[in-house]
């Protein structure tokens, strides 16, 4: 799928780059606690009929009361549209974005991800999350463009430090290529 | 609640009851803001069109891993507990297509810990194309008396 031009060009991952692997970075507390009215409207949205989710005494049973579906680990950390003074929208996955303006590579797509969960997500949990850039890779062309490859890991815990999950993003950032010059 | 499926119930090679849904364009916005997804491609038919030169607005990949969660836990009940999902985006699913959601348990195994697991294979397809993969394992109850959810610690291991 894709093909490592390190043979022809060497590999000039920036210094800052590197320095930031496997360093935490963009340490966020949610803005908002967890709550069942979304984890409802979640469910309405995939018709999710889990009793889990809709009845009280199932939850209290199986899970020790009400727990928010695992899929939804990151929907706590969307940012609102519109907050009073914030001047400009808040991106999720900042690394992406940060990778994708430090390295000149204007489009990029989320070619893969894998969720791993761990402790369910409670209603009234205030979640946190921090971003860690795993790797880089060498400039590889792919029928996209010419880019590089980077995985990002996103981690979430409750506020009792407890790991609720781990998302790994594999994403591609790139230029397109003229066909001719991509041939 | 006794659990709906335990692991001896469960053979690689599997095949999982067939989810079929009509895509409409309410789908697409309801699983958009279901998860606080406010980009336009996922509502605005003109942006959809005009900026990413699709033929309409699709669904987002949050919404569909809630998809396939739903799916997933169908076929296990209450009891079965998602333990990691891997997703490989292919191609857009649109209003107007039917949504085909298979899948098929490729190994059973119970760990060092005593969680009995079934890895299963999803996927989201639009006719003969699929559009999204995944790689699922979920915890499955190895009795009637397990339940995955309670494990913690060093006994959970997804």
């Amino acid at each position: 799928m894709s093909e490592d031009l390190r043979a022809d060009r060497p590999d000039d991952l920036p210094d800052d780059v590197t320095a930031l692997i496997d360093q935490t970075t963009h340490e966020e507390t949610a803005d908002f606690p967890v709550e069942r009215g979304y984890v409802w409207t979640a469910c309405a949205s995939v018709e999710n009929g889990n009793p889990l989710y809709w009845d009280a005494s199932a939850a209290a049973e199986i899970t020790g009361g009400p727990i928010a579906p695992p899929s939804m680990l990151s929907t706590w950390f969307r940012p609102h549209h519109w907050a009073p003074g914030q001047d400009e929208p808040k991106l999720p996955l900042q690394v992406h974005f940060d990778l994708k303006k430090r390295l000149n590579l204007p489009e990029a797509i989320i070619a893969e991800f894998t969720t791993v969960f761990h402790e369910p997500v409670r209603p009234g949990d205030v979640l946190t999350t921090c971003q860690r850039l795993r790797s880089v890779s060498p400039v590889k062309r792919t029928k996209l463009g010419r880019g590089r490859f980077w995985t990002i890991d996103v981690e979430y815990r409750n506020v009792r430090g407890e790991l609720c999950g781990v998302e790994s993003y594999t994403g591609f950032g790139y230029n397109r290529e003229s066909s001719e010059a991509a041939a | 609640m006794k659990p709906q499926l335990t692991l001896d119930q469960i053979a690689a090679g599997d095949a999982l009851p067939v989810l079929r849904y009509p895509v409409s364009a309410t789908t697409v916005v309801l699983g958009a803001l279901a998860t606080r997804d406010w980009r336009p491609m996922h509502h605005d038919h003109e942006f959809a069109v005009t900026r990413n030169g699709v033929r309409d607005i699709f669904l987002n990949t949050p919404n569909q891993a809630a998809w396939f969660e739903r799916y997933l836990t169908d076929w296990t009940g209450p009891h079965g507990r998602p333990g990691r999902m891997r997703f490989r985006m292919r191609d857009s699913v649109f209003p107007g297509d039917e949504m085909v959601i298979t899948g098929t348990v490729t190994a059973v195994a119970v760990d060092q810990a005593g969680c009995g697991w079934a890895e299963v294979e999803l996927d989201l397809a639009v006719g003969r194309e699929s559009k999204t993969g995944c790689s699922a394992r979920v915890a499955v109850p190895v009795s009637p008396d397990d339940n995955p959810w309670a494990r913690r610690g060093e006994r959970w291991r997804p």
